[in-house]
């Protein structure tokens, strides 16, 4: 029988790729590891190895094909023993037909109602989702571009290296590898190595080192690879970062920004899928940023380089790739602290931050449709939590569900409750709520995932509680 | 050029203190080397098939294979008691897990998240461990096992059990600070562990060269007087020779012993890893020169086994690989009610 070989998924968020190039043709025999084709991403090209051994019968999609979807037939490989040429040979000269679309199979799809394959809770998490109301501050009539969360992080990057000698990027994979997850491409070319520079693996000590620089004078970005790898390095984020413009009174600074990506990410389970927004955000003397679109990135990371705190930028893999409209300005800067609202409504206020703003819009749209009108509020900072934006949001509302991708407990969610209870206890028509993950390190399995995450639809259940329609 | 990966170099560093004898090559019967290779060619094929089904949408996350050091995980295992000794590795641990002989169907489960899974689909890829076999793991925080596997050392000695502790860790790790801290505890109480550095020259797209100061890495004990050998990780006779001397030292109570292990990963850092930062040519050459199993499988066939033997192996291997495999995608996922299970062990 013949062995059918499919577009392969090359990272858990493929969906389609471009057969960049066939290594192999027809009549070929290969062996498992044999290099058999390029396939193209919009992050990079792989290689694409044989595992069944035995004679390319049939190259079914020609080179340089666009838009393969994940588990089309590419090629077929007769078995040995069989004769290669038996299967119905193409006309030796004609060149391999593109695949026709329609005939892109459903990746692993349960055929005949078997198990359907791997999925990711994360999907319902990331979106795309825009801002409905403009930032005030944007000139009317600017040109708006499209960029991703990635290439805004990388141009605000950018753009404060070229002004400032004394900011350098560190971390790990940062300069030649362009970025474990491409944040850093191209800088390496610009700036060279003396400031964008490789470390080995050792989080504790180049956090220590990069705090030692800023206290020396320069402005680091330190990119962690995950903020999960952070862990390594907490004691100086907390210890020497944090508190040394406090113990030496004002006289010494520590100007460095801590960078990457937070939060879930796509089935790595529970050892790299964390939110450490709360713990960061309750230690006095940072500044903790938590951006959700590719504009806010932009203009906070600026900001965040510019200042003199220590800052922990908190990032998410899952909007890496996401696209957002973003003003074309020549020095977009945002200010720290100050929340933004995306969404203007009067029913209910739905307070969230990072990849939940996505997830709360989405909420939105759903309550809009049932004549539910919710504001929503994207914190943007977290600390310092810019309270009064909640607080008059819910004076116009009087109600409040505050939406996070983390752990319930001592959560950002709960830091709001506990403000509204404080500041706002008069505005409140019903409790506040919190959607949050579950209670429990993030499982591996896709459906257990699933249930982990929140959701749309848990934030719609939890507005109709608060506006008593449930 | 490639850089062979397997040249001997092992130099021993100067010093005054005592050190291990030199280890020699280990001389296997037909019988184990036949053993040493189906082990080998099931963890390269449920690699391969791993691959594949991550391809396919069916394994999620990080995978991140074995394929190219498979000596390593059956040379040195081979020689542990299984009784008594223990071994802890990162997330790269498929290989050492079926080196155990755990069954490819509960590893494969683990891999596609299902119920059948060796941690029931909770763990994934980097979170697999087995207590029955004493394996602990299965971490994914780069360089966290190496204290971890020093505290089970610690409970070795503490116990009088007789067991060894065997922690697993890449070049890459070797720079964490821990493993210092780690290595330094260890000598001063002579803690009976085994550091196995699986130098596959990457850390992650980072040569060992470009993050190493100290690139013999066998040497990294020095400043803490613990001994270090460096070994052909392509060659599971001398892993196996290595694992000897190793554990005839530490189990003669002188305390904690580096193995370095030169061997080659041929695949990215995890599946998601184009591996730019290397040649084709460098990957090739390494396969063609120094592949672990086809050097098997030449002294297989010096000794008289016969192609039709090695092919009845392979085609065995196939239908584990396979078997596990099917079963893997088609037994179910977790009850929903999973979701809560094992946060705690008990009820407050």
């Amino acid at each position: 029988m013949a062995i059918e070989l499919k577009m392969p998924a090359l990272s858990p968020t493929m969906e389609e790729g471009t057969l960049a190039k066939w290594l192999v043709k027809e009549g070929d025999t290969v062996k498992s590891g044999d290099i058999l084709a390029e396939i193209e991403t919009d992050k990079a090209t792989m290689e694409f190895e044989a595992v069944d051994e035995g004679t390319i019968s049939k190259i079914l999609v020609a080179e340089g094909t666009d838009n393969v979807k994940v588990g089309t037939v590419i090629a077929t490989i007769a078995g040995e023993g069989e004769d290669a040429t038996a299967a119905p040979a193409p006309a030796p000269a004609a060149a391999p037909a593109p695949t026709p679309a329609p005939a892109a199979a459903e990746p692993a799809a349960g055929e005949d109602g078997g198990p359907k394959k791997a999925d990711s809770g994360t999907k319902q998490l990331a979106s795309e989702k825009a801002a409905t109301v403009k930032d005030p501050a944007i000139p009317e009539g600017t040109e708006m571009v499209k960029v991703t969360v990635r290439e805004a992080l990388r141009d605000a990057m950018a753009e404060e290296m070229r002004k400032d000698p004394r900011v350098f990027v560190m971390g790990e994979e940062v300069a030649e590898y362009q970025g474990a997850y491409k944040v850093t491409q191209g800088l390496l070319e610009e700036f060279g190595p003396k400031r964008v520079i490789d470390t080995p693996i050792t989080e504790y000590g180049f956090a220590g080192l990069g705090s030692g620089a800023a206290m020396g004078g320069l402005k680091p970005i330190v990119e962690f690879m995950t903020f999960n790898f952070a862990m390594q390095a907490i004691d100086h984020i907390v210890n020497s970062a944090a508190k040394t413009n406090y113990m030496s009174g004002g006289q010494m600074r520590c100007p460095i920004v801590f960078r990457g990506p937070n939060g879930a990410a796509s089935r790595v389970g529970a050892q790299h899928s964390q939110n450490y927004g709360p713990w960061y955000a309750s230690v006095p003397g940072l500044i903790v940023i938590a951006p959700y679109d590719a504009q806010d990135a932009k203009g906070l990371l600026k900001a965040a380089i510019r200042s003199e705190d220590p800052v922990v930028f908190l990032e998410n893999e899952l909007m890496y790739g996401r696209h957002f409209e973003i003003p074309k300005l020549d020095d977009y800067v945002l200010p720290i602290g100050k929340a933004r609202i995306v969404r203007e409504g009067k029913d209910v206020t739905i307070v969230s931050y990072s990849i939940g703003v996505g997830v709360a819009l989405e909420a939105a749209d759903k309550l809009a449709a049932e004549g539910v009108d919710a504001e929503v509020v994207d914190l943007r900072t977290l600390r310092p939590l810019d309270t009064a934006t909640v607080l008059e949001s819910l004076k116009k509302t009087n109600r409040l569900v505050v939406v996070e991708e983390g752990w319930p407990t001592c959560s950002i969610a709960s830091e709001i409750a506990a403000v509204v209870m404080e500041q706002g206890f008069d505005d409140l028509d019903a409790p506040v709520l919190r959607v949050t993950n579950e209670d429990v390190p993030l499982p591996y399995a896709a459906n257990l995932e699933k249930l982990a995450l929140i959701t749309a639809d848990k934030v719609v259940a939890a507005v109709k509680k608060v506006t008593y329609k449930a | 050029m490639a850089k062979a990966p397997a040249r001997k170099t092992t130099e021993p560093a100067k010093t005054n203190r005592e050190r291990p004898d030199e280890p020699k090559r280990y001389e296997a019967s037909k019988e184990q080397l036949l053993e040493f290779y189906k082990q080998m060619l099931l963890i390269r094929r449920f690699e391969e098939k791993a691959g594949q089904l991550y391809g396919l949408g069916f394994i999620g996350g990080f995978c991140h294979l074995y394929i190219g050091q498979e000596a390593v995980a059956v040379g040195l295992q081979s020689a542990l008691d299984g009784e008594k000794d223990s071994v802890i590795t990162g997330y790269r641990d498929h290989g050492h897990m079926l080196a155990y002989g755990i069954d490819p169907k509960v590893i494969m489960a683990e891999l596609t998240g299902r119920a059948a899974g060796i941690s029931r689909g909770k763990g994934g890829s980097m979170h697999m461990f087995s207590t029955e076999k004493k394996f602990y793991g299965g971490h994914g925080i780069v360089g966290a096992q190496v204290a971890l596997g020093t505290g089970l050392a610690f409970a070795h000695k503490y116990n009088e059990d007789g067991g060894v502790a065997m922690a697993y860790f890449g070049d890459g790790a070797a720079n964490q600070g821990q493993v210092y801290e780690s290595f330094n505890m260890a000598e001063l109480w002579k803690l009976p562990i085994i550091y196995v550095i699986e130098n596959n020259q990457y850390a992650m797209g980072t040569s060992v060269n470009r993050s190493s100061a100290e690139d013999q890495l066998y040497k990294r004990g020095e400043s803490f007087r613990i001994p270090g050998i460096q070994v052909d990780g392509m060659d599971v006779l001398a892993c196996r020779g290595a694992a000897e001397e190793a554990l005839a030292w530490v189990r003669s109570g002188k305390g904690p012993i580096i193995l370095e292990m030169k061997t080659y990963r041929y695949r990215g850092h995890s599946m998601s890893d184009p591996a730019k930062y290397r040649s084709r040519e460098e990957v090739q050459s390494v396969r063609d020169k120094s592949d672990p199993i086809e050097q098997v499988k030449r002294e297989l066939e010096e000794m008289k086994v016969s192609e039709a033997d090695l092919k009845a192996i392979e085609a065995e291997i196939r239908k584990i690989v396979n078997e596990s495999a099917d079963f893997a995608e088609q037994t179910p996922e977790p009850d929903p009610s999973e979701l809560y299970t094992d946060v705690l062990v008990e009820s407050y």
